[in-house]
């Protein structure tokens, strides 16, 4: 069964259709790329999914349950969890703070605010920090961190929260390639245990870690499957990767 | 053409150009690659007159500009696309580059046709506005604003960031196009490898504010990059 199924969704804003009756699936345990031309609805169908705008139209099941129209929080309970481009986190908090409010148990955040940590919480975080690659750091607050060190937090935040579906917004945004190679490295590393939705422009960060790929144009599915395949799909090459495909 | 010596340049009290020499000949493309944070953008900033330099001195064509007004600078030939883009978004596309003719001085501010021979993608939607365009027009919008003003100079800061392949493709075409075809030096900052591999003649790198390496392209070696660059 789908952990993540989207069918006929269509999205309508001030006239224009954002999404075109996209239908869509994810597996469980899958690490699917999302490629598309800037303007196909990546992050829109992105926003569905999370709740942050409702569809017009269409249907969105998440582990067998319909969740179209539910709030955010609702949608992050029931174990989506969506990074975003600009890193969102506590900037005055510690790494290891910021990450002891996104365990799983901590959904609410002011009741692990004045609470004291336990033995099996601290050993968590410390194998998430060691995970992420991020324990030197424990110890220094958000805001000093490199912009690399920034998105990695918060993919260690997401994977605190222990969602069953992480959407993961274009991660490598500004990053150095050396960055990308890392970021990519770690997020095959958290699809080891999770379900994962990647929206990626950097085709040297798809090919390291695509499997199976989806390609969006003007709202609808456009070619999807193997990363091999669909390079080679001629409709692909004209809306997205151009001649040379090399970037 | 560009010729910055020894520039310190600070946000407040934060000293983020530490004694910092770059050359860009005529006609010559010159990348400038580091890490986040490492000054890159600060470097651009201060040949534009955003952020001026504290100390030493930034020429244009031997005219000493370190201290000399953003606009200015544009009239004497340094046009400048932020990482931003700073598209105007209530503008059309038509708009956004008649402001930027205004803001070279030029009087006849009609959008010339070597902007859609540049960029064909922007001749139908020149009625567009700038607010509803995708990522990669508002790139190519950001880019022939700033060539509508035939610059000496252009500055582009990271021009590729967060877009499509085929963009990608189309933006390292036209910036080939411009070397060939204009008489323009480019200084730009870029953090794709092969892209600038593929475009650039010289390369610096910054490292916390000073230049760690410079040279020919083929010095940015596997090594170069590995001792500079990681993250």
């Amino acid at each position: 069964m789908a952990l993540l199924d989207v069918q006929g969704l269509t999205t309508v804003v001030s006239g224009y259709t954002i999404l075109n009756n996209l239908s869509f699936s994810i597996d469980e345990n899958e690490l699917r790329v999302l490629l598309g031309p800037n303007g196909a609805g990546k992050t829109t169908l992105i926003s569905m999914v999370t709740g942050q705008f409702k569809p017009t139209s269409g249907k969105i099941f998440f582990n067998g349950e319909d969740i179209t129209g539910r709030s955010p929080d609702e949608i992050f309970i029931a174990g989506i969890s969506r990074k975003f481009q600009v890193p969102n986190m506590y900037e005055t908090l510690s790494v290891y703070d910021n990450i002891l409010i996104s365990l799983q148990s901590a959904r609410k955040v002011f009741k692990y605010m004045f609470k004291r940590v336990t033995p099996e919480d601290n050993e968590r975080i410390w194998e998430i920090l060691d995970f992420m690659e991020l324990a030197r750091k424990a110890n220094e607050p958000a805001d000093t961190l490199s912009h690399g060190e920034r998105q990695w937090l918060e993919l260690a935040m997401l994977v605190a929260s222990n969602p069953k579906l992480l959407l993961l917004d274009e991660p490598t945004t500004g990053m150095t390639e050396e960055g990308k190679r890392r970021t990519a490295a770690l997020i095959q590393r958290i699809a080891q245990n999770h379900t994962v939705l990647l929206v990626e422009h950097d085709m040297h960060v798809v090919r390291q870690i695509a499997r199976k790929v989806t390609v969006m144009h003007q709202g609808q599915v456009l070619a999807e499957g193997a990363l091999d395949e669909v390079v080679e799909n001629e409709m692909v090459k004209a809306v997205y990767l151009g001649k040379g495909g090399q970037h | 053409m560009l010729r910055v010596k020894d520039i310190n340049t600070f946000y407040g009290t934060s000293h983020i150009l530490h004694q910092v020499s770059l050359i860009v000949g005529d006609g010559e493309l010159v990348s400038v690659l580091g890490r986040n944070g490492a000054g890159k953008t600060t470097l651009l900033r201060s040949i534009t007159g955003i952020n001026p330099a504290k100390t030493g001195t930034i020429e244009l064509d031997d005219i000493d500009i370190t201290q000399m007004k953003s606009h200015k600078r544009t009239r004497l030939g340094i046009s400048y696309v932020p990482q931003a883009r700073q598209i105007i978004p209530d503008l059309t596309v038509a708009e956004n580059i008649e402001l930027a003719l205004l803001g070279k001085g030029m009087a006849n501010n009609r959008v010339p046709q070597m902007v859609f021979d540049y960029f064909p993608a922007l001749e139908p939607i020149a009625g567009r506005k700038g607010g509803v365009l995708s990522g990669g027009q508002q790139q190519q919008l950001a880019i022939a604003r700033a060539l509508v003003q035939e610059p000496k100079l252009l500055l582009l800061d990271e021009p590729t960031e967060g877009l499509q392949p085929s963009v990608v493709e189309e933006i390292q075409m036209i910036i080939k196009r411009i070397l060939a075809e204009r008489q323009c030096s480019v200084l730009l900052v870029e953090q794709r490898l092969d892209f600038v591999r593929d475009i650039t003649q010289r390369f610096a790198i910054l490292e916390t504010g000073h230049i760690a390496a410079q040279g020919d392209v083929s010095e940015l070696t596997d090594a170069v990059v590995k001792k500079h660059l990681q993250v």
